[in-house]
């Protein structure tokens, strides 16, 4: 409502100084931030890139698990809590198919070998991971359709402690280690480098890969949306699902058609992250699950590119947050500073960078 | 026959119906001679002594065989039929008095009978009084933040964050916490005011417990009214997202205040916590005159004087709460609940009303987090989890949002679940099926089973508030043209 969202001293301000303050307050805090970030380009330039290369790295993960927050959010209006999780058993499953016999994989193998073994794994992640969310829709989420909204957000908090203690019960409470069945390290990942800068600096390729892999997806995924007939019933339905079902589109089996692909979007987040972090534990996938929708708010929800964007600075801040010296509040305030952020753009900018303007946000 | 709207209800009856006995109760019944019209043309007293002989008749096939019946038991049974058969609301004004002053009379001669009590099937022993202090303590818990999720509607997924700023209130101002350190060693800031039994060698800030909660049930309102200001305007899930991130924020803080910002200020003492806050009590000088007890902790019957306390602070807050329910703000919150536009056209305002709300909310956790705080001796960081706030909110919903008596029983028996009745019945079920699965690890999973199917089946919760009932049986008000998703 943008009526009630002006409440009265915001007004009176307003009047008496000719100006709204808000968005000025709100730039402000984005100049104190750019001026930051200067100051320590300035004092340690060669930690400052290192920070930046590993912030992309980080966020274009986070950008994976936020594109499946903002299809759901974009068709259904709904967090799903239960991403997070999602991604995480896609993590595991990742793990546990790596570490299995059927693939024989070592980190040693040629290429030509360990590829295609590696595409197999990731394939059968993200199916595996799309069928688990769609297991989740069709149980938790659509036979609320008609009820309060705040329903289906309070069962998609206990599917996410579902998924969670089942995670719990099949692998332990304790990290589960890419190489706990196999021999020597778990570079599956080529580890060498692409170009090496002063102050111990360095890209690998590693992190090149995760790169790699994200953009494609996104791009896949836009033109699924936004040329296939299949992602023109996703926006219809997505704008009005009555109309979109009075013009012969089946509601149910695009909503479920989201979650599965929302779903195998954790499960490449989840391989991903499994071969590039090497363990997992079962409580993490609510955690980055919390940072990436937090991305996908940054980036304005239900906006697909917004949420990669988004991802990515979130993935900047923690990482400049993380490593920088210069007057930063260091790695105990991480959480807490991505959540201040989520708070932030909720009160200054609730469409988010690239969103439209919704009644909700105020 | 018109279909219930509300989801999951089609499959519930079916559930229903296939409970044959139940069905085809009035046929077996009218085989000896009892029809329904006949029972119906039967005094009220007598159609409940025969439900109340029933369920006793039920109970005794139940219970007995798993723990026997003694002689608790059967006096348990007397008083429920003693309360149940007869028309205590038809004997006027004294008599609407008598099941709830029998209840109060019941709970608070709760420490006495509670060690002779019969074991409960499955579920294991009675909880003991201090299983009986923390189960008050979140009854308190509930019943605050049903006021934010029950009455105002507002989904509110960082309650833990209210209860640990009570706790960190009352811990700090009631210990050494701030007792600095001079050059000799000695303290540099010593301030007491009521506290007992006080070391006052050692410094610190000492104020009087009691005061103490009314101080942190204060404080925590404000903070929750600043918190709540900025995020209050947005809507529904919103909230929601912006209150776990709070949440999440200030255990962050608890666990890293140790240290603020580098400049070695110690508000929190860190992962530690604050240990050995001050004990509750009334003081030498009351003890003298009025025989009040000096020091619950060093008290002999320790235990029961806590319970009494939470008695007292859990009646308190139920009384706020169905008093706040029936005035104005509280129509106003049913209002924004209902139809937040409709309200603000109908002349609520909202963001003072919701703010309150949150205040309110706020300053029930913040006084249950303070005498958590009392109880445990200290406030830790490592109790404030996202899994708290959840276990509050499924307290909240269990017993249905909205009605006090209902979340009343919700938490009463998730806290007793959450301290023994889990355990007890993970070890029942080793018992009895010969695996060993340590069942209390699985809580929050358990919790998510119990959130899940309360929300598919019964979304208004075991007793459900009565304007929530007709909401979910007969839907809210937009009923599409064509209804296009159950197709």
């Amino acid at each position: 409502m943008v009526t009630d969202a002006r409440t009265g001293e915001q007004l009176a301000l307003r009047r008496s100084l000719g100006i709204n303050p808000v968005p000025l307050i709100g730039l402000a805090l984005v100049v104190l931030l750019i001026v930051w970030l200067a100051i320590n380009l300035e004092k340690t330039p060669n930690q400052f890139l290192q920070a930046f290369l590993i912030g992309v790295t980080n966020g274009s993960v986070f950008g994976l698990i936020a594109l499946g927050y903002t299809l759901v959010y974009g068709i259904l209006e709904l967090i799903n809590f239960a991403h997070g999780d999602v991604f995480m058993l896609g993590g595991m499953i990742a793990i546990t198919l790596i570490g299995s016999d059927v693939f024989g994989l070592h980190p040693g193998q040629a290429a030509y070998v360990l590829w295609p073994k590696i595409i197999a794994v990731l394939v059968i992640t993200m199916v595996g991971c799309g069928l688990i969310n769609a297991t989740v829709e069709r149980i938790a989420y659509r036979p609320l359709r008609g009820a309060p909204r705040l329903v289906p957000l309070i069962t998609a908090i206990a599917a996410s402690f579902i998924l969670q203690n089942i995670a719990l019960a099949s692998k332990g409470a304790n990290y589960v280690t890419l190489n706990s069945g196999l021999s020597g390290a778990a570079d599956f990942l080529p580890q060498g480098n692409i170009f090496t800068f002063g102050g111990g600096g360095r890209y690998t390729w590693a992190s090149l890969i995760v790169l790699m892999i994200t953009a494609p997806v996104l791009f896949a995924l836009l033109w699924l949306v936004q040329r296939t007939k299949q992602g023109k019933a996703m926006r219809a339905t997505a704008q009005d699902r009555e109309a979109a079902a009075m013009m012969g589109i089946n509601v149910n089996r695009t909503i479920s058609f989201t979650f599965l692909i929302a779903g195998s979007l954790a499960g490449a987040a989840g391989t991903i992250y499994a071969l590039y972090f090497t363990s997992v534990r079962y409580d993490q996938g609510f955690q980055l699950g919390l940072i990436a929708f937090t991305a996908a708010v940054l980036g304005g929800i239900g906006n697909l590119p917004g949420a990669v964007l988004g991802a990515l600075l979130i993935g900047l801040i923690q990482t400049f947050n993380n490593t920088l010296t210069w007057h930063a509040p260091g790695s105990d305030w991480t959480q807490s500073i991505v959540f201040g952020v989520l708070i932030l753009i909720l009160v200054f900018r609730p469409e988010g960078l690239l969103g439209e303007r919704t009644p909700e946000g105020g | 026959m018109s279909e219930p709207l509300y989801p999951g209800a089609r499959l519930r009856d079916t559930l229903r119906d296939s409970w044959r006995i139940w069905r085809h109760r009035w046929a077996i019944l009218g085989a000896f001679g009892l029809t329904e019209e006949r029972f119906h043309a039967w005094p009220l007293p007598a159609q409940r002594a025969f439900i109340a002989a029933c369920v006793g008749a039920v109970l005794l096939v139940i219970v007995g065989p798993f723990s026997g019946v003694d002689l608790s038991a059967l006096i348990t049974f007397a008083i429920f039929v003693a309360l149940y058969v007869p028309s205590w609301k038809r004997l006027g004004r004294a008599g609407r008095w008598v099941i709830p002053g029998a209840f109060l009379a019941l709970a608070a001669t709760f420490p006495y009978y509670t060690d002779t009590m019969f074991t409960i099937p499955v579920l294991g022993a009675f909880p003991d009084t201090h299983t009986g202090v923390v189960m008050l303590i979140f009854v308190m818990m509930g019943v605050g933040l049903n006021v934010v999720v029950g009455y105002a509607g507002l989904l509110d997924l960082g309650y833990v964050a209210f209860y640990a700023i009570g706790a960190y209130t009352a811990a700090t101002l009631a210990s050494t916490q701030f007792a600095g350190q001079n050059a000799q060693g000695g303290p540099t800031l010593s301030f007491i005011f009521g506290g007992i039994d006080v070391d006052k060698s050692l410094g610190g800030i000492h104020i009087s417990v009691w005061l103490l909660l009314v101080v942190a049930g204060l404080f925590t309102a404000v903070l929750g009214m600043i918190i709540g200001l900025p995020t209050l305007r947005l809507r529904g899930d919103y909230l929601a997202i912006v209150t776990l991130g709070f949440g999440e924020i200030l255990p962050q803080v608890a666990r890293k205040g140790d240290n603020l910002f580098n400049t070695g200020v110690n508000v929190t003492n860190g992962p530690q916590g604050v240990t050995s806050m001050d004990a509750i009590g009334f003081g030498s000088t009351l003890h003298k005159y009025l025989g009040l007890p000096e020091n619950f902790e060093s008290a002999a019957n320790s235990d029961r004087l806590f319970f009494w306390t939470a008695i007292l602070l859990v009646l308190f807050t139920i009384f706020c709460s169905l008093r706040l329910r029936d005035s104005r703000l509280g129509r106003a919150w049913i209002a924004i609940r209902e139809d937040e536009t409709a309200a603000a056209a109908m002349g609520v305002p909202l963001m003072r009303t919701k703010t309150l709300a949150y205040a309110i909310g706020a300053f029930f956790g913040g006084v249950a987090g303070a005498y958590f705080a009392e109880v445990t001796t200290g406030a830790n960081p490592d109790s404030f989890s996202f899994n708290f706030s959840v276990f509050v909110l499924v307290m909240v919903i269990l017993g249905g949002m909205g009605n006090v008596w209902g979340v009343l029983v919700g938490a009463a028996f998730l806290a007793y679940l959450d301290q023994a009745g889990l355990a007890n019945t993970g070890a029942w079920l080793n018992n009895h099926l010969g695996i060993a699965i340590d069942v209390p690890k699985y809580e929050f999973g358990i919790y998510g089973v119990i959130l899940l199917l309360v929300m598919l089946f019964r979304p208004h919760g075991l007793i459900p508030e009565a304007r929530h009932r007709l909401e979910f049986e007969q839907g809210v008000a937009d009923e599409p043209l064509y209804d296009a998703t159950t197709t």
